[in-house]
C-alpha cells in the first residue's frame, strides 16, 4: 500500500518556520530520550554491582580486600568506606552518590584510588582502540568501494577477509610481530613509547574487525549500485569512483555504522589479549590483573565503565543515522 | 535532397546477454534514425528491449551485454569504438538522461543543489554552477530554486522532484534527452506538468527520445514512433499514422488495452489467455477491430454490503493535527464496483486501511453487512475477515518470498476451515481462473512475472469467496498491456463471483472503464461522487475536471 503520511508531509508548505521547528523539536527530543535510556542502563549497572558484591558468597571485608590478608586497619577503613555498619539502603544510596561523584572507591590490592588507575590506563587503551578503528574503516572502506560489484576482485577480497575474520588476533599479533619486529626489526616488540610501537597492535585488533564491516559495507555498495539513482548518476558523466564515493557509500555506511558500533565496543574486551601480546599497558591489562589478584574494587569499577562505553557508542551510532539519512530527522515514528 | 545530418544513426543493431543457456538477444536488428529537433518515441511492453535500447545509447547496457551493429553513430562519431572514457564525455553532455520516479532516480541523501553540481560535471568552478543551478530549475518551471537547492529530494512533492530530476539531465545543455517512462507511476496532474514541460522544450527545437509502454503518454509528443515486441521493431512511423491505422496487429492490441470510457463493458485484451508459463499475446489476424463483451454483473442494489458512515481519521497520535480523511461516506451494493480516485495523500489508503480494519477511525462508523465493523474488537472481527480480501500494488513485497503459490493461495483458506484436499481443489480452481495451471503450484513470487504475480494475488483474494474486495491500485506498476488482462480478469471473476469491489486508483481511465461508481477524493475529503458515467461525463467540482483535462488521451 502506499503510505499516505510523507505524501502528505511533503504538502505542507516547505522550509516554513514551523516546520523547522517540528525538526528541532524532534531531533532534540530524541537526543534527550536517547541521553535519558543511557542513564537508565548506567543506573542499572551500577545496580547491579553493588547486588553482585551483596549477593556473592562470603564476607564483603574480605571480598574487598582481595587476594591480601585483612589488617585491622584496613577492615576499619573499607567498613568506613563502604559504610558497613549501616543499613543496606544506606549503603546502596552512598554507593550511588560516590559513583555519581566519580569515586569508585579504594583498591586495597594496588593500595590507590580506583579512579585514577583507571583514567590512568584510559588513554592508552582508547590510543590503541582508536587506532584499530582507523585501521578498520580504512581497510574496509577501501576494500568495499575497490571490489564492490566487481567479479574477481571482489571473491579475492572475499577470501582475505574470510582468512583475517577466522584469525585469532592474538595470533596474528604473534605473526606480526614475528615478521615485522624479530625478523624486519621495523617496528618495536613491545611497550608503549611512540607512534611506530601503536602500528602493529593496531593492525592485529583492527584488521579483522574491519574484514567484517567490510563485508557489509560491500553488500551495501552492490544494493547502491543497483538502485535506479546509481543510474542517474553515471548518465551525467560522473565516473565510476565518484558514484561509489559521493554517493553510494553514504548508503551502504548505514548497516556498517550500527555493526562498527557494537565491535568497537567488543574491542575493550578484545584488546585485553592484544595488550598482553604487545605489552602494552591499558584497560585490558588493569582488568585482567584485577581479575586474577580478587581486586573487587577496580572489577566493578571496569563493569560500570564498560556499560558507559556502550552507552556512549549507541547513542553516537544513533545520532550518526540523523547525520547520514536526512529521511530519518523529519519521521516523527 | 540534402537532408540535415542525424544525431542518431542505427543500423542493425544486436544486444546480447550470457545467460545460462548461452547469450540471449534481447534487441534484434533495430534501425534507429533521430535527426535534431526530431521526437521519436520507442513503445512496447517490459521485456520488449526498449529500456536496454535506450541504455545502450549512453553506453549503459551493462557490464556483461554484447552491443552489435552495422552502423552506431552518435552525433556523427562512431560509438562502437568506444571506450569508457569516451562515453562518460557523451553522458550528460551530449545526452542527457531522464529516468522514472524521482524519488528513488535522484540520490536521496544528497541536496538538490549538490546533485545539480554533480550533473553540471568537473568543468565549472562552484560560483558559476550556483549561478547555473538558478538558471537550469527556473528554466523548468521551479519558482524558487534558492529554497530547493538545499531540500533533499523527499522534501520536494512529486511534481518539483520529477522536474528537478529533469533539470539534472538538462544541466548540461546535451542535445538529446532521452526519456525513459518519465511519467509511468505519477500521479495525473504531475505526469501533465511533466508532460507539458517535455512539449515544451520539444517546441523549443530540443530532440526527445521518449520511451514508454503507453501509447497515450507518446501520442502526446512524439513526431514518429517505433512499436517494439521481444527486441524486434515490429512497426514504425509517423505517430499519428500509427495510432489512426496501425499495421501490425500487436499495435493494435496495444490501443485496445487502454482503458478509456468506450471501453467500458468489454474487455481490454484480445482473447481469453490461454493457461501458460508465458504471457503470450495471442494476436487474432482477423476482425481486430471488434470488442469481446465481458459478462454481466449481478447487482443487488437493495442490499449493502458495505456502508462508510462519516469516518475521520487523523495523523499519527495526536488529537490535533491534521485530518487525513475528513468525513467521508459512502455506501457499496452487492456485487457493484466503486472507484475512489485522488492523488497521493488524498487519503485514499487510509479509508482503504478503515474499510479492512486495520486502522480503527476517529470518529465515524463502517458498517459491514449491518454490523458495525470499526466498532468491534479484533477478536468479533476475525471471524468475518475472511469475506474480505485485499489486492495489493506490489505483490512481491506483500507475498512471503518463502512461500510457493500453492502455500499463498492456501493460507487465505485457513480462515474458513478449508484444509487438506478440499484445499488443494479449491487452490486449483482459483487458480485456474485466473488461467495459471497446476504448474504454478510450486512457483515462488521471484519466478513469476509482474502480471503472473498479480494474478497470483487476485487468486488469492478469491479463494474465500469474499464479499468484499479492497483493492489498492492493483494495476499501477503493471505495463499497459499486462493491466489490459489484470483488469479484465478482475471484471470477469468479480462478475462470476458476485463480489463487491472497492477499488482505488489514480488512474482515471482504469476507474472509469472498471467501475460502476465513483468518489473522488482530495485532501481527505470527498469532493464529487455519483454514477461513474454521470460524473466524468459531467464533473460539476473544479478538481475533478482538472483531473480529467490532465489525464493524456489519444489524439
Amino acid at each position: 500500500m502506499t503510505l499516505d503520511n510523507p505524501a502528505f508531509i511533503d504538502e505542507l508548505p516547505l522550509g516554513s518556520p514551523s516546520r523547522i521547528v517540528r525538526f528541532r523539536h524532534s531531533l532534540w527530543s530524541r537526543v534527550l530520550g536517547r541521553v535519558g535510556s543511557g542513564v537508565v542502563v548506567l543506573w542499572a549497572a551500577v545496580t547491579l554491582s553493588f547486588a553482585s558484591l551483596q549477593i556473592a558468597p562470603g564476607n564483603i571485608v574480605n571480598l574487598l580486600v582481595g587476594d591480601q590478608l585483612p589488617t585491622p586497619e584496613v577492615e576499619a577503613a573499607i567498613r568506613a568506606e563502604w559504610g558497613l555498619d549501616e543499613p543496606l539502603i544506606v549503603q546502596y544510596l552512598r554507593y550511588l552518590w560516590r559513583i555519581l561523584h566519580g569515586d569508585f572507591g579504594r583498591s586495597y590490592v594496588l593500595q590507590s584510588d580506583v579512579t585514577s588507575l583507571i583514567l590512568s590506563q584510559l588513554w592508552p587503551t582508547l590510543k590503541l582502540t582508536s587506532a584499530a578503528l582507523v585501521v578498520a574503516i580504512v581497510f574496509a572502506v577501501t576494500a568495499a568501494v575497490l571490489t564492490a560489484g566487481r567479479r574477481w576482485p571482489r571473491r579475492l577480497a572475499s577470501a582475505a577477509e574470510l582468512v583475517l575474520v577466522s584469525t585469532p588476533s592474538f595470533w596474528l599479533g604473534i605473526v606480526l610481530l614475528f615478521v615485522f619486529s624479530f625478523t624486519l626489526k621495523l617496528f618495536p616488540v613491545a611497550g608503549d613509547k611512540n607512534f611506530s610501537s601503536l602500528v602493529l597492535p593496531a593492525l592485529s585488533l583492527g584488521l579483522s574487525l574491519g574484514a567484517v564491516v567490510s563485508q557489509v559495507l560491500r553488500q551495501g555498495l552492490e544494493n547502491a549500485l543497483e538502485e535506479p539513482f546509481a543510474l542517474t548518476v553515471r548518465s551525467w558523466g560522473c565516473s565510476d569512483l565518484t558514484l561509489r564515493l559521493r554517493h553510494c557509500l553514504r548508503h551502504a555506511s548505514l548497516p556498517a555504522v550500527t555493526l562498527t558500533g557494537w565491535l568497537v565496543g567488543g574491542l575493550l574486551s578484545g584488546a585485553v589479549i592484544t595488550e598482553q601480546v604487545f605489552g602494552r599497558p591499558g584497560l585490558g591489562k588493569v582488568t585482567v590483573d584485577a581479575v586474577l589478584g580478587k581486586d573487587l574494587p577496580v572489577v566493578l569499577a571496569v563493569a560500570i565503565f564498560s556499560a558507559l562505553i556502550y552507552v556512549v557508542l549507541s547513542t553516537l551510532v544513533d545520532l550518526l543515522y540523523l547525520f547520514l539519512d536526512p529521511r530519518l530527522r523529519t519521521r516523527n515514528r | 535532397m540534402n537532408s540535415p545530418r542525424p544525431f542518431l544513426y542505427i543500423r542493425n543493431l544486436t544486444i546480447r546477454f550470457p545467460g545460462p543457456n548461452g547469450p540471449t538477444e534481447v534487441v534484434r536488428g533495430l534501425d534507429l534514425t533521430v535527426y535534431p529537433g526530431e521526437s521519436v518515441a520507442l513503445v512496447g511492453e517490459s521485456g520488449s528491449g526498449k529500456s536496454v535500447t535506450a541504455r545502450a545509447l549512453i553506453g549503459l547496457a551493462g557490464t556483461y551485454a554484447d552491443v552489435k551493429a552495422d552502423v552506431f553513430e552518435i552525433n556523427g562519431e562512431d560509438v562502437l569504438q568506444y571506450r569508457e572514457r569516451d562515453w562518460r564525455r557523451l553522458r550528460g553532455s551530449k545526452i542527457g538522461f531522464v529516468l522514472q520516479d524521482a524519488l528513488v532516480s535522484l540520490d536521496p541523501l544528497r541536496r538538490i543543489g549538490q546533485q545539480l553540481s554533480d550533473a553540471f560535471g568537473e568543468r565549472q568552478d562552484l560560483p558559476a554552477k550556483y549561478d547555473r543551478s538558478l538558471d537550469i530549475l527556473q528554466s523548468v518551471g521551479i519558482k524558487d530554486p534558492e529554497r530547493r537547492l538545499s531540500q533533499y529530494p523527499h522534501q520536494l512533492s512529486g511534481g518539483l522532484r520529477q522536474r528537478a530530476l529533469i533539470a539534472t539531465a538538462i544541466a548540461q545543455q546535451p542535445s538529446l534527452v532521452i526519456a525513459d517512462e518519465p511519467t509511468t507511476a505519477l500521479d495525473v496532474t504531475v505526469q501533465r506538468q511533466v508532460l507539458d514541460l517535455l512539449k515544451q522544450r520539444q517546441r523549443a527545437g530540443n530532440t526527445l527520445l521518449i520511451i514508454s509502454h503507453d501509447l497515450s503518454v507518446v501520442s502526446q509528443l512524439a513526431d514518429q514512433v517505433l512499436v517494439m515486441r521481444n527486441g524486434e521493431v515490429v512497426e514504425q512511423g509517423k505517430t499519428a499514422e500509427v495510432l489512426s491505422g496501425p499495421s501490425h496487429p500487436y499495435t493494435r492490441q496495444l490501443l485496445d488495452a487502454i482503458p478509456t470510457a468506450s471501453s467500458r463493458g468489454y474487455r481490454l485484451s484480445p482473447v481469453a489467455l490461454e493457461h501458460s508459463d508465458e504471457i503470450s499475446l495471442i494476436a487474432p489476424a482477423a476482425a481486430p477491430n471488434v470488442r469481446i463483451a465481458l459478462p454481466q454483473k449481478q447487482i443487488d442494489a437493495g442490499r449493502h454490503v458495505l456502508v462508510v458512515d462519516r469516518l475521520q481519521k487523523r495523523y499519527g497520535r495526536s488529537t490535533t493535527g491534521p485530518l487525513a480523511v475528513n468525513n467521508v461516506s459512502f455506501e457499496l451494493a452487492a456485487g457493484e464496483a466503486l472507484g475512489i480516485v485522488g492523488e497521493s495523500g488524498s487519503g485514499k489508503t487510509t479509508v482503504a486501511k478503515m474499510v479492512l480494519g486495520l486502522v480503527d477511525p476517529d470518529a465515524g462508523n463502517v458498517w459491514i453487512n449491518g454490523q458495525p465493523w470499526s466498532r468491534m474488537d479484533e477478536s468479533q472481527r476475525r471471524p468475518h475477515r475472511a469475506g474480505i480480501q485485499l489486492i495489493a500494488q506490489d505483490s512481491l513485497s506483500s507475498f512471503d518470498p518463502r512461500y510457493n503459490v500453492e502455500k499463498l493461495i492456501g493460507e487465505s483458506l485457513d480462515a474458513v476451515g478449508i484444509f487438506g484436499d478440499n484445499r488443494r481443489r479449491r487452490v486449483l480452481e482459483v487458480l485456474d481462473a485466473v488461467r495459471l495451471g497446476p504448474t504454478f503450484l510450486n512457483r515462488h513470487p521471484r519466478e513469476l512475472s509482474g502480471g503472473q504475480r498479480q494474478r497470483v494475488a487476485i487468486a488469492r483474494a478469491f479463494a474465500p469467496r469474499p464479499q468484499l474486495l479492497v483493492a489498492d491500485e492493483p494495476v499501477s506498476a503493471l505495463d499497459v498491456s499486462i493491466q489490459a488482462q489484470v483488469l479484465d480478469l478482475l471484471a470477469e471473476l468479480q462478475a462470476e463471483f458476485g463480489a463487491s469491489l472497492l477499488f482505488i486508483s489514480h488512474d482515471l481511465g482504469v476507474v472509469h472503464h472498471l467501475t460502476d461508481k465513483v468518489i473522488v477524493m482530495k485532501a481527505g475529503q470527498v469532493v464529487e461522487s455519483g454514477d461513474v458515467e454521470k460524473v466524468f461525463a459531467g464533473p460539476r467540482h473544479s478538481y475533478t475536471q482538472e483531473l480529467l483535462a490532465a489525464r493524456p488521451s489519444l489524439n
